[in-house]
């Protein structure tokens, strides 16, 4: 092995690492209380998780919260960006998050149709 | 790509209190509700909390579960995984404000903590090479092989400020040195495993919790003396610890980081394992080497010291698990910024295993220099069930008792040292007012009359005479005289044994004798033993005499 070898390796689960503990571009939170997956968040989520692994984003990290307490909008989802205020979409379907996922994080234009906060938690 | 990741504790103290259970219910669970995609499942290394094990966290939201249980399991993978909500009954929480916290940093038992030699145990896969690779694993041993001469590397050493962690605290960079300047055409590395006072597990944490960080640092150690040849002496008493060495050191061998024409620069350098029976003489390092070669594990005088001539009579540089973990961090981060932490003539931080009667035990890195009532009230949450905190023993058998009057020392080798214990390996027990001094330094001593090699008198008869008192003191029999007599004793086994055992074994007592000696004198003229551990036999005696 020579030292490039290793650095690949390194530079390589590194960036699995800082995934893992939740340092990352982007963050992508699904709410999925009781009316979230009762809406559907759990497919969303799938979606998402499918799309970033198809796109091989690396630097996108998908998790959960609980109750947003916004029960007639679930599913919820939060877009949060270093640097950015957080943006807050509702009634997402599967559909919509694959768009999310193409405009919003990828080319950088929040699909508006869908946002309902802007700088919201 | 999974949503979870779990880092699940597998160090000795956790699997002793059930993670295996739990480990393979999780596991199940996982597989049952189909979220294999989801969570994935690392098991790490010690994270530290002991006393609260089995421990788990959870990423990338980083909940802290503690005392898992299976049920427990059950619950968090219905709430958390399934539905994204921790569950926060399970979660860590400070004792004192009954607050519960979710956040690993803000657990008042890592706030004072500052993690270098400790920073990947809990944090990664012991057992996957790339784990350590990804967290800058081997770049220092790249570092020094390509842009590095030996001496280049000595000098780092020596500029941190490095001293031996395995107790005695020689700058690890002059040793270095010595061996270096050595004539002779094989030279040896040796890694001091074996760690055997009793309250101790710093090394076979840092063993089983990242144990490529001991590989990099024997060869980056071999590097600088000129050594192609490195052992690793541990005890089998440690088979985890073996384990994970073991599958490291395949590993590292089989990415070519051990072995022949390391990173294509021509230098060689393997690794081997050795056990040892467990022997605590064997932790002294000529005592060691004996063992290696084969012969019977008993010290012998020093000079020559091993850097000249050490295993097969060829320089040797013998160094601990914690000291070898350092070598990579100061190679990265430079001597100064080693340096910058610590105190004046200690630098770094220094691994503790905290047992005994405080609330927190476990393991815990801290910079050289804090304060052992910050140690053992902060980190340590204080003492259990609200007692009144008596004395803290340090260093093991060849340590000492500091009472409560110096508490606010500040630890360091030299003032551990004037207090009358040793910084050691790093066994910290605390007592409270249920434990009897006297007994105390009873058990230490019964230890190390055990384990004494017997080669020489002082160590052989003394610590056993010396016990002999102490039992007689403890039942209820002992006079004035015997203290007196046992403080020489103590005094004579120090000054004449022939190596560290028996020249620390009177450590326990001497302390004691300083700080308590009330207490040796209440067991003498009042026969009474004020923390009721000590049976006394004599009314049942004299009962016996008239019959």
């Amino acid at each position: 092995m020579k030292l490039e070898d290793l650095r690949k390796i390194r530079e390589k689960v590194q960036k699995e690492i800082e995934l893992r503990e939740g340092k990352a571009r982007v963050k992508i939170v699904v709410g999925m209380g009781t009316s979230g997956i009762a809406a559907g968040a759990r497919e969303v989520l799938k979606t998402f998780l499918d799309e970033i692994e198809k796109r091989n984003l690396k630097d996108v990290i998908v998790t959960q919260t609980g109750e947003k307490g916004f029960a007639s909008k679930e599913p919820i989802v939060v877009i949060e960006e270093e640097g950015k205020p957080n943006i807050v979409y509702g009634n997402v379907t599967p559909d919509i998050a694959r768009r999310i996922v193409v405009e919003h994080i990828v080319n950088g234009n929040p699909v508006s149709d869908y946002v309902i906060e802007v700088g919201g938690k | 790509m999974p949503i979870f990741t779990v880092l699940i504790c597998g160090g000795a103290a956790c699997i002793s209190s059930g993670e295996e259970v739990v480990k393979n219910k999780l596991i199940s669970l996982i597989k049952d509700k189909n979220l294999e995609g989801d969570v994935k499942i690392i098991e790490t290394g010690c994270m530290g909390p002991c006393q609260y094990g089995p421990v788990m966290i959870v990423y990338p939201d980083g909940s802290y579960y503690i005392h898992l249980t299976e049920d427990k399991i059950e619950k968090i993978v219905n709430e958390h995984f399934i539905k994204g909500r921790p569950v926060k009954e399970f979660l860590w929480e400070t004792p004192e404000a009954r607050k519960k916290v979710e956040e690993k940093k803000i657990i008042p038992f890592f706030e004072k903590q500052l993690k270098i030699v400790l920073s990947n145990c809990g944090n990664i896969d012991p057992e996957n090479i790339d784990e350590y690779i990804g967290k800058g694993g081997y770049e220092a041993l790249g570092k020094v092989l390509t842009e590095m001469t030996p001496e280049e590397v000595i000098d780092i050493v020596t500029r941190s400020g490095l001293r031996g962690r395995g107790g005695a605290g020689f700058p690890t960079g002059l040793k270095w040195k010595f061996a270096r300047d050595a004539k002779g055409d094989e030279k040896y590395i040796i890694c001091n495993g074996d760690e055997g006072d009793p309250g101790a597990f710093m090394d076979r944490s840092i063993c089983e919790g990242d144990p490529h960080a001991v590989l990099e640092g024997m060869a980056i150690a071999g590097y600088a003396i000129g050594a192609n040849k490195g052992y690793i002496y541990i005890r089998a008493e440690y088979p985890l610890a073996v384990k994970r060495l073991q599958i490291a050191l395949k590993q590292a061998k089989k990415y070519g980081l051990i072995g022949k024409n390391i990173f294509e620069t021509g230098f060689n350098f393997d690794i081997e394992i050795r056990m040892g029976a467990g022997a605590f003489v064997c932790g002294e390092e000529t005592a060691l080497i004996a063992s290696i070669e084969g012969k019977r594990g008993q010290p012998r005088p020093k000079p020559p010291f091993p850097a000249q001539k050490g295993l097969w009579g060829k320089p040797t540089v013998i160094n601990n698990v914690e000291t070898l973990a350092n070598i990579r961090h100061i190679i990265l981060k430079g001597p100064e910024w080693f340096a910058s932490y610590g105190t004046e003539k200690s630098k770094g931080t220094k691994v503790f295993a905290l047992s005994g009667k405080v609330k927190n035990t476990g393991l815990v890195e801290v910079p050289i220099g804090i304060t052992l009532r910050e140690l053992i009230f902060d980190i340590g949450g204080g003492i259990q069930n609200d007692k009144k905190f008596k004395a803290v023993q340090i260093g093991g058998p060849s340590g000492g008792c500091i009472p409560e009057e110096h508490l606010d020392t500040p630890i360091d080798y030299e003032s551990l040292t004037s207090l009358g214990a040793i910084m050691g390996s790093g066994g910290l027990i605390v007592l409270d007012e249920d434990n009897c001094m006297v007994s105390m330094a009873k058990f230490f001593l019964e230890f190390t009359v055990d384990e004494s090699c017997g080669q020489c008198i002082p160590c052989r008869v003394g610590l056993k005479q010396m016990y002999n008192i102490l039992d007689k003191i403890t039942k209820g029999y002992g006079t004035i005289e015997d203290l007196e007599r046992l403080e020489e004793l103590a005094k004579t086994v120090k000054t004449t044994s022939l190596c560290g055992l028996g020249q620390t074994a009177p450590n326990p007592v001497l302390s004691t004798l300083r700080y308590f000696k009330d207490e040796y004198l209440e067991h003498i003229i009042d026969k009474k033993c004020r923390a009721n551990v000590c049976k006394f036999e004599f009314k049942e005696e004299r009962v016996k005499e008239k019959i």
